[in-house]
């Protein structure tokens, strides 16, 4: 999301200081962009790493964040009911966030950028232990 | 559960009811047009108006009384109500979280009082009875609750007397003793002050910035004491009843097993007195200014009389030891250090936090809904992370704050193995 700012914003400012003060300019503010772009790349991908996910006997165990780090525990039980959501861009690559919420709001949890199919079977998947695990509240 | 059929006899609301709401309605009205009309003198203009409007609210009042009937088939409560709009409700007795007699002002003078049934889901209560006779409501009461145990509707009033009672010198002494709704006086002491040492300009702006802080913070206590005048806990085969209020009252019934958490707090001002102040976490109930209404436990009471009513809330004592976190974690909370804690045993989970308030969080392991370890930037660095376990209340949560970071792992698999066992346990027996 941040190289679809960063790439026309540098490509605007490259323009402006060619036709100010030359090609010399034109290249360093091209260098930048790309460092920028690197750096954003890189960043989104040690967030994609540190994501991870794993279904477990009786709950299901969600770790993410990079500079915060959280690992969440949601029992199958206590889940409310499954999302599959997936936005136009996520729908282009074909993935989907499949979303989890329970009874409390702070304890609902994500997991981003599943194939679009995977995303579905593990909302079956997970919707069927919840129904076989559920706890009253 | 085997529920005791039960003919459907369908009920209606008390025929004084019209009138009470809809003098509600009008009296709400006027308090909110009365300022503007004093200030613009459109005071006759109003006031005919609003007169103009006694009819109709009460001709709409009477319509809907009309049209609303209750029963109750032994499995569900059904509330069939609406003028235009014709709804027919159910609602699963089993599923009841809490049930509360209301009775305000104008209601007590007539003998009326409003039965809410709260039940998980949506901001308010679901099945609001307004109004019925004090009597019938109580009888009404103790029927639904029964059947939603799964027994036959008891029929003998419950005379019980109190458990614990909380006189009003508690009561006032404890609110003029917590920061929170001392503040006007300490805030009215700094004018008065002011007044005498600061020249007079400053002392406009500063009457003008500090009253309203004092209004308000006036209002929080009065709004405490109004809620909590001659609060009484007593026992009932139900769970526990409490009274309290001071114009409007209510009675509350917390059913047992349907507490998702509580905790003890001690401000600064009441500890070496020994007082602390209990509140509960029932799901079902609305938050924000109403919580103050539905959320006391305890007041104000000395702690070990305190402790024996949680035991007799959980329906055990949490028999925990609680652990400090590591000496490193004074970077990160140097003042809240020695208070810090967690320690759980096969039912409860147990932290403390605070500084100036000690607040202690009891969850049932049973109601917990999700388990997070969390760490920041700063933790990481001094290898701390903090563990929350989140329930289904408003807001009470178990947050057990900069632990070791693997320590809190292990906690973190600990605790949802030992919450899975008492899922199990629970949903076994109900």
């Amino acid at each position: 999301m941040a190289g679809a700012v960063i790439v026309p914003v540098g490509l605007l400012l490259a323009a402006a200081a060619g036709a100010d003060s030359g090609p010399v300019a034109v290249f360093a503010v091209l260098a930048l962009t790309a460092v920028g772009l690197g750096t954003v790349w890189l960043w989104q991908q040690r967030r994609w790493s540190a994501w991870g996910w794993a279904e477990r006997e009786d709950d299901l165990l969600v770790r993410r964040g990079v500079l915060v780090r959280r690992v969440s525990v949601v029992p199958y039980g206590r889940m409310q009911f499954v999302d599959v959501i997936a936005g136009p861009l996520d729908r282009r690559i074909g993935v989907a966030a499949v979303h989890l919420h329970t009874a409390s709001a702070a304890a609902d949890v994500h997991v981003p950028g599943i194939e679009r199919e995977a995303a579905e079977r593990l909302r079956d998947r997970l919707a069927a232990l919840g129904e076989a695990r559920a706890a009253g509240l | 559960m085997t529920a005791p059929a039960l003919e459907l006899r369908w009920r209606r609301l008390h025929p004084l009811s019209p009138l009470l709401r809809s003098g509600k309605i009008l009296i709400a009205l006027t308090a909110a047009m009365t300022p503007q009309a004093i200030s613009d003198g459109t005071g006759k203009f109003i006031g005919w108006g609003l007169l103009g409007l006694v009819p109709l609210l009460l001709g709409g009042a009477v319509l809907s009384w009309r049209r609303t009937r209750f029963g109750v088939d032994g499995v569900d409560l059904r509330v069939e109500s609406g003028v235009l709009l014709h709804r027919s409700r159910r609602v699963p007795l089993a599923r009841i979280q809490a049930i509360d007699v209301v009775r305000p002002l104008i209601g007590r003078a007539l003998g009326l009082a409003e039965l809410r049934l709260e039940v998980v889901g949506g901001g308010k209560a679901e099945a609001p009875l307004a109004y019925l006779r004090e009597a019938e409501a109580e009888s009404l009461r103790l029927e639904l609750l029964a059947l939603a145990r799964g027994e036959a509707p008891a029929s003998a009033p419950l005379g019980s007397t109190p458990l614990v009672t909380v006189p009003a010198g508690a009561l006032i002494g404890s609110t003029l003793l917590d920061a929170r709704s001392a503040m006007p006086l300490v805030l009215l002491l700094a004018l008065f002050v002011g007044v005498l040492v600061l020249p007079a300009e400053a002392v406009a702006a500063l009457t003008a910035s500090m009253l309203g802080t004092a209004v308000a913070a006036f209002e929080v206590a009065r709004r405490r004491l109004a809620a909590e005048w001659g609060f009484s806990v007593s026992d009932s085969p139900d769970g526990l009843v409490l009274r309290h209020g001071l114009t409007e009252t209510r009675s509350q019934t917390v059913p047992e097993g349907r507490v998702q958490g509580l905790r003890v707090i001690a401000p600064l001002l009441w500890r070496q007195r020994g007082w602390v102040r209990v509140e509960i976490d029932v799901a079902g109930y609305a938050g924000g200014k109403a919580a103050l209404q539905t959320s006391t436990l305890l007041p104000v009471a000395p702690r070990a009389l305190a402790e024996a009513l949680v035991a007799r809330v959980l329906g055990a004592v949490p028999a925990v030891e609680l652990g400090r976190p590591p000496g490193r974690a004074r970077w990160l909370s140097p003042l809240a250090l020695p208070v810090l804690g967690v320690g759980y045993d096969d039912r409860f989970v147990v932290t403390r936090t605070g500084w100036l308030r000690h607040d202690t969080a009891v969850v049932p392991l049973a109601k917990v809904q999700g388990f997070r370890w969390h760490q920041g930037p700063l933790q990481r660095r001094l290898r701390l992370a903090t563990l929350h376990l989140d329930t289904a209340g408003r807001d009470i949560h178990a947050v057990a704050l900069h632990r070791d970071a693997d320590e809190a792992r292990v906690l973190l698999d600990e605790l949802s193995a030992l919450a899975r066992t008492r899922r199990r346990t629970a949903s076994l027996r109900g």
